[in-house]
């Protein structure tokens, strides 16, 4: 069934305010950021603002097209158009130009596109259609399974080019399974292990390892409430414990404490399964598990972090922690994009007098980070103003989803949601050296085409399928 | 369909704003609550350079360039801004090996990532002129000029002194040094360097990312303007100073000649010296360790420093002191027999006629006649006690800028020592010690103790008849229309003029004497012109005595008055008269009349002890 609507007076001009001024913005920081007295002209099209110029209206030109086709489209092509793209990821990888290193981009003549980029939205689709599916249980492990397959092709395929950033994107794609109802607890289990993950790297194995148990046996105590086989469990840890730190004193074995530690773990837990099945005391397993999980988790990562990560990579997360203080080594960026930003003072430099973007002391200025000339030139109401856009933004496009009729349309607009907020938060976290440096643009802001295409393409889509929520129920 | 997680739509929206609100603080911190921001910023993008003035330059009495400078070129590298540079084109520019840039590189690694550190010093201003073109395509090397001293003569290397970098204790001590200045570290250098350094100029730029230079800061408002270092003309005379060093090589010892009626040092010589040179630029700190452990101590400025007992050169003082004090007229005569003799007391002489007067016992160096000479002096009734008495000679050798430094414009000057009759108090006990007991003060001897500098310095109060100007190494400088007072200001001895005549007349007659008269420095004289000197022998406890002479010429209207020292030389008849003689000569009339004398003296060498014993006969 079919209801004739106008497209111009149904689509959500609030959006499209937002996102234009957003553009707008954009185009003039990265004209800021690359500003050059030879070349004084917007226009230029020999310089980066003269480009994104072209992009911009190549970008409107898009917007246009994906909102003049009928919404139905993206549904019933939303795994072939999924198919396509991670069709051209495998092309990239053949095809594509080597770049720094990594082979993301083909290249046209004087355009270059990024096929991660558009697989974003692509991934969306394929992700909200399978979710929407009637009576699909999420929390049932063969659909979180197959949901979980569609993220992470793309995944394992643009991290063969190398690009760590545009693959850990895919990840906030788990903000849309928990609105589906994935369980609360898996959602914020994998918040604690993120956390738990940036402790380990800023504290000795030794003081985790204890911290766990410490915290195990709060559990215990809270889950339980029966302080006595808090102590019960307590002594018999401390005897399994005492006894092979007197047995390694005794025979001067050359043991560290925290594979003491990790011994009595292990003896004592047999002793706790052996007690619990007499007694019948089911909690006391799954604590047990989430412990030895939790220990597991904190020794691989470590593991991870030691033996697998490059050094320059170890370095970048370890500035990011506070663990190396280093402002002209790999901390370089950081600590430039904050002086950039700190130096903008309250009502900035004003436009064009910023002098750490004038000199170019910001690697990376009008891509990865924009924000430092938004910092810089504009002060914190500059600041202030972009994130205050965003979050117009990002809080419109939920209320929007939430109005949709149609599930797919609702989960996509939670799609369109967790990428644009997971760049903003990554991107300005890691200007102002709250997060990594993780090279991922931020949204309508940063130089180029494919970003700034896709983006308009993602979210474009989504105000098709609002503007013709009433068009059909899909 | 029910839709039961509604709700986590304030979860999520939450947790975004949670962030965002998270990043506001943040951002509210970085760049309304914290300034420092804003300086880091201010410093990333200014850097003051610093402009080196010239130094002054340094002539010579007659208008020659003795010290000058020159531009060199350090080129420079940071290693965190090294990019990927075409490294056969650096190599053949350089003329260096890759491994050498690999090594050099690696070399800067190890001392700093982020500071500067030099990667090739002193490049030729040739390579400097066809790097400097390419110098875009090689990020994160620098060329830093410097200025550094050029000697356009190897000679005078203690009077001009040298320029080295900075210690902690200079820059603690004077604010307007900093990490990497030069001061001067001696000689005229150090003296004058309020004078030669001129003042320092600051220019800041802006620069980017690649230090490249982006225009002037704030056009220019902070820079300061650096102000070139002023000339000095020096009292030296290049070509004497030139050939004294000529006629003291393979010697160890000084001389110092000063133009008497002003105190201008026209050459001071301290044998061995070394070649300026030796001392700038990237080869001064290995010289330098090199000069400093060398067995004959060429830094040792023996014309300041090296302190004698002035032996018979001291002879005329004690004279004037006598003559002064009247316990001796010019025609006293004492009889010598090879010695002097009393309580107990033998102080020897050679073989000479006797008995003699004032100024023949000058002319033939009696020992007798002045070890009487001197007992009149401390036994002088007019004294109630012989402290009295000597102190009372004390003052009168003083007078002469004996015993404390004479305040010229060297540094380094030691005082020689003079002794109080406190002195001789503490070693005999009050009343514990005679005349005699000090006889050998009457012959120069004993604890008296003298520097070149001060025994020129007498010289020119005798030539001058009883008065002296402090000697001094600076005739005049650029735009001051006169030198300090303290070098015009006349010293008066305590002696009256009047009495000088007789003494001088001895002094001539030690040089210009009949033969067979006793004149002990007949090699000492020139044709034509009237020298008059003295011979003295330093006795050296180590080895081979010092020869010592001082001299001064022509008689009347002395124009340069000198004392040789020559260290290990004997007799000072056998060395130093002859250099002495010389050096007036090329002074006076810039000619050669004795050129058998000056090759006695080139071929002699007291350094090598195998030629030694190569005498005159
Ligand atoms: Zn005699």
């Amino acid at each position: 069934m079919r209801r004739k609507v106008i497209l111009w007076n149904s689509i959500d001009w609030v959006t499209i305010l937002v996102y234009l001024i957003l553009v707008f913005l954009g185009w003039i920081n990265i004209f800021a950021a690359e500003y050059d007295e030879e070349h004084k002209s917007i226009l230029d099209i020999s310089r980066r603002y003269g480009k994104q110029t072209i992009w911009i209206g190549a970008a409107f030109l898009l917007a246009f097209l994906v909102v003049v086709i009928d919404s139905r489209f993206y549904l019933f092509f939303a795994y072939a158009i999924y198919g396509l793209l991670i069709f051209s990821l495998l092309a990239v990888l053949v095809f594509g130009r080597e770049i720094h290193g990594a082979r993301s981009w083909f290249e046209f003549g004087p355009i270059r596109i990024q096929p991660s980029e558009f697989v974003k939205f692509a991934t969306g689709l394929a992700l909200a259609k399978y979710l929407s599916a009637k009576h699909l249980n999420i929390n049932n492990i063969k659909s979180l399974a197959s949901a979980a397959i569609i993220v992470v092709v793309p995944v394992l395929l643009i991290l063969l080019q190398p690009d760590m950033g545009s693959a850990l994107v895919f990840f906030s794609l788990v903000l849309v399974l928990y609105r589906n109802g994935l369980s609360g607890s898996i959602f914020f289990a994998g918040i604690f292990v993120a956390i738990l993950s940036i402790l380990t790297l800023f504290f000795d194995k030794l003081i985790i390892t204890t911290s766990i148990i410490i915290v195990s046996f709060a559990v215990f105590w809270i889950v339980e409430r029966k302080m006595k086989y808090v102590i019960y469990a307590m002594a018999i840890f401390a005897v399994i414990s005492g006894s092979l730190y007197g047995l390694k004193e005794w025979f001067t074995f050359d043991l560290s404490n925290y594979f003491i530690l990790v011994m009595s773990v292990v003896l004592s837990g047999l002793v706790y399964l052996f007690l619990s099945y007499r007694r019948k005391i089911r909690n006391v397993s799954i604590i047990y598990f989430l412990m030895v999980g939790a220990l597991v988790f904190t020794f691989s990562e470590n593991y991870v972090f030691n033996n697998v990560l490059e050094p320059h990579q170890q370095k970048r997360i370890n500035i990011v922690l506070g663990i190396e203080f280093d402002p002209a080594g790999s901390g370089y960026n950081i600590n430039q994009s904050k002086i950039a930003i700190g130096s903008g003072g309250f009502s900035g430099k004003g436009f064009l007098k910023g002098t750490q973007t004038k000199f170019k002391f910001v690697p990376e200025q009008s891509t990865d980070f924009i924000f430092c000339t938004v910092g810089e030139e504009w002060g914190f109401i500059g600041t202030l103003t972009v994130i205050a856009l965003f979050s117009i933004l990002l809080i419109r496009i939920i209320q929007l989803a939430e109005r949709q009729r149609s599930a797919f349309a609702r989960l996509y607009g939670y799609v369109v949601f967790s990428i644009i907020s997971f760049h903003v938060v990554v991107n300005i976290g890691m200007t102002i050296g709250l997060f990594p440096v993780i090279g991922i643009p931020l949204p309508f802001f940063s130089y180029g085409g494919s970003s700034l295409w896709a983006f308009t393409i993602l979210l474009f889509i989504f105000l098709r399928m609002d503007a013709g929520r009433m068009e059909y129920f899909i | 369909m029910k839709d039961f997680y509604s709700n986590r739509k304030y979860v999520i929206a939450g947790l975004f704003l949670f962030v965002s609100l998270i990043y506001i603080i943040r951002l509210f911190s970085l760049q309304v609550v914290n300034k420092s921001y804003r300086l880091s910023a201010s410093s990333n993008v200014s850097r003051s350079v610093t402009q080196y003035p010239a130094r002054g330059l340094i002539y010579d009495r007659n208008g020659k360039l003795l010290v000058s400078n020159e531009a060199v070129y350090d080129l420079m590298v940071v290693p965190n801004q090294l990019r990927e540079f075409d490294t056969a084109n650096f190599c053949t520019i350089l003329n260096i090996s890759i491994d050498d840039v690999r090594k050099k590189i690696k070399q800067a690694q190890d001392y700093s990532f982020y500071t500067a550190s030099p990667f090739l010093k002193q490049i030729s201003s040739k390579t400097y002129a066809v790097l400097q073109e390419k110098m875009y395509k090689f990020q994160g090397f620098f060329v830093q000029p410097r200025i550094i001293r050029k000697y356009t003569m190897e000679i005078a290397s203690h009077a001009l002194g040298y320029v080295s970098e900075v210690d902690e204790k200079a820059i603690k001590e004077n604010q307007y040094y900093r990490m990497g200045d030069y001061i001067g570290k001696s000689g005229v250098e150090k003296s004058y360097e309020d004078v030669l350094r001129g003042r320092k100029g600051v220019n800041i730029y802006m620069v980017d990312v690649h230090m490249r230079k982006m225009g002037s800061y704030k056009e220019g408002k902070h820079d300061i303007t650096a102000i070139v270092g002023v000339n000095i003309v020096t009292t030296l005379d290049a070509d004497l100073q030139e050939y004294g060093e000529l006629l003291m090589r393979n010697k160890t010892g000084s001389i110092v000649a000063i133009e008497p009626c002003t105190g201008e040092v026209l050459a001071l010589v301290s044998s061995p010296c070394y070649d300026p040179a030796l001392l700038i630029g990237r080869i001064r700190s290995e010289n330098f360790i090199k000069l400093q452990q060398d067995t004959l101590k060429p830094l040792f400025n023996r014309a300041l420093m090296a302190q004698y007992p002035p032996g018979s050169t001291f002879k005329p003082i004690n004279g004037l002191i006598g003559l002064q004090e009247k316990v001796i007229y010019p025609s006293t005569e004492y009889y010598c027999d090879q010695g002097f003799y009393g309580g107990g007391i033998f102080v020897g002489c050679h073989n000479h006629d006797s008995p003699l007067n004032l100024p023949r016992s000058i002319q033939n160096s009696c020992n007798t006649y002045f070890c009487n000479v001197f007992r009149n002096i401390l036994e002088n009734r007019r004294y109630g006690s012989v402290a009295e008495a000597f102190n009372s000679w004390r003052e009168y050798v003083m007078s002469f800028g004996f015993g404390s430094k004479l305040d010229s414009d060297f540094t380094n000057e030691l005082k020689g020592f003079v002794p109080e009759a406190s002195y001789y108090d503490k070693y005999y006990g009050k009343n514990g010690w005679r005349a005699l007991t000090l006889i050998s003060l009457a012959i120069g001897q004993g604890e008296l103790t003298t520097t070149p500098l001060q025994m020129a310095n007498m010289t020119a109060a005798i030539a001058n008849r009883g008065f002296y100007c402090t000697p001094h190494i600076v005739k005049s400088i650029e735009g001051q229309s006169d030198i300090d007072f303290r070098f015009t200001e006349k010293h008066k001895t305590k002696i009256d003029s009047s009495h000088f005549e007789v003494i001088i007349k001895g002094m001539d007659w030690a040089v210009n004497g009949k033969p067979g008269s006793g004149s002990t420095a007949r090699r000492a004289r020139i044709e034509g012109i009237t020298v008059c000197g003295k011979t003295g022998t330093a006795e050296n406890p180590h080895g081979e005595d010092h020869s010592i002479f001082i001299a001064f010429a022509p008689k009347n209207e002395p124009k340069i008055a000198l004392s040789v020292y020559v260290e290990n030389g004997g007799w000072g008849s056998t060395y130093a008269a002859p250099i002495a003689s010389l050096m007036i000569e090329k002074y006076l009339t810039d000619t050669l009349t004795k050129g058998w004398l000056e090759e006695f003296i080139l071929n002699t060498n007291l350094i090598d002890h195998e030629e030694k014993g190569n005498t005159l006969e």
